[in-house]
């Protein structure tokens, strides 16, 4: 399964929870297969997902679910330990896996070599952090919204991206809309 | 130790509306951030590096909070993407209180080095900048804070050597 697999089996559960997506190749992918007010898709600052997810999370109690990568994780990994210091349960940190960096051309990264990203988090200070493989990513995130614990999940799949447009929607638009969703 | 400024620093962020702050330390803001750790209207979480604070800023404002970020002049080297594809790009309102190293009384020389780029990187940005070099000019921070909500844009604060030596 490639990330856009994996997406497929989240939209039931992710349909309705606020969901923070990662620039490039999966914000283009969600929207395409299942726009959503309740989305915010990222369309610049690569590594940021995590750190918006979870400042969305700490202001406010509905349930967000931030869809990061492996990439974007290993750019701005210290955010584990702000995540894990400071943790909120109505936060979950989907990590999908690929070990590369798809949006640029599917170039390894070193999650997918020597670095396991579940350890990291884990060495950070989450409590609750579980590797997956790809099948198993939406049972995972929905155990975790079940759970009300905060929860990093790294869901292992393969490298690829599938051919969508990119989101030519206005920024301001994009977070208007969805502020609207985070309120109502 | 916190001094009266530090106090009234905090004062005009939380009479602002201001109730998420995030920081990277800098020696000239240890009594500010000290104000900030006992004020309970302000969440108050700290972050490894500025872009990753002002990701959290961007989710805060998002999740209906009134976010500002604490930091020093040098992190601008870290910001300009953040705040040109996140920050500005999504209108996010964001005073930014910088110290401002490496001005007249810096014992660092390395510092002054960032100190020659500070306000040509907030000029190149288009970042409305105020310069606090004395005391009497922290009489203008309500009035930044208040425009930097109706412009929804990042502002800088920029907090020299002189004017932290002058406060009580
Ligand atoms: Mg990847």
């Amino acid at each position: 399964m490639i990330r856009n697999d994996v997406l497929k089996t989240l939209l039931p559960i992710i349909r309705d929870e606020l969901v923070v997506c990662n620039i490039g190749a999966p914000s283009q992918e969600l929207h395409a297969l299942d726009d959503q007010p309740t989305n915010f898709y990222m369309l610049g600052t690569m590594g940021l997902s995590s750190s918006i997810g979870f400042g969305l999370a700490l202001a406010q109690d509905k349930p967000v679910i931030s869809i990061d990568g492996d990439g974007s994780i290993l750019t701005n990994m210290a955010t584990l330990s702000t995540i894990a210091n400071n943790p909120r349960d109505n936060f979950i940190l989907l990590i999908i896996d690929n070990g590369s960096y798809g949006s640029t051309g599917d170039q390894p990264t070193y999650a997918g070599r020597k670095t396991s990203l579940a350890a990291v988090a884990t060495a950070c200070g989450c409590d609750h952090v579980v590797e997956v493989d790809a099948a198993q990513t939406a049972a995972a995130v929905k155990a975790a919204l079940e759970a009300r614990k905060m929860t990093i999940i790294v869901s292992k799949c393969d490298s690829g991206n599938v051919q969508v447009p990119v989101i030519d929607r206005n920024p301001i638009v994009i977070r208007e809309r969805f502020m609207e969703a985070v309120e109502a | 130790m916190a001094k009266t400024l530090d106090k009234r620093i905090i004062g005009d962020f939380t009479a602002a509306g201001v109730d998420f702050v995030t920081s990277v330390p800098c020696k000239q803001l240890a009594g500010t951030i000290e104000v900030l750790d006992q004020t309970p209207a302000i969440t108050h979480v700290p972050s490894n590096k500025e872009d990753e604070g002002m990701g959290l800023c961007a989710g805060a404002y998002m999740g209906g909070m009134r976010p500002a970020i604490f930091m020093q002049n040098t992190a601008l080297g870290v910001v300009v993407n953040t705040l040109a594809t996140l920050i500005q790009f999504y209108q996010i309102p964001l005073p930014m209180l910088i110290s401002y190293r490496g001005e007249v009384g810096e014992p660092v020389a390395c510092q002054v080095e960032m100190a020659l780029h500070t306000k040509a990187i907030l000029n190149q940005l288009h970042i409305p900048t105020y310069h606090f070099h004395t005391l009497a000019d922290v009489e203008e921070l309500p009035g930044i804070l208040a425009h930097t909500q109706m412009c929804k844009k990042p502002v800088a604060i920029l907090t020299d050597a002189s004017f932290w030596r002058a406060a009580t």
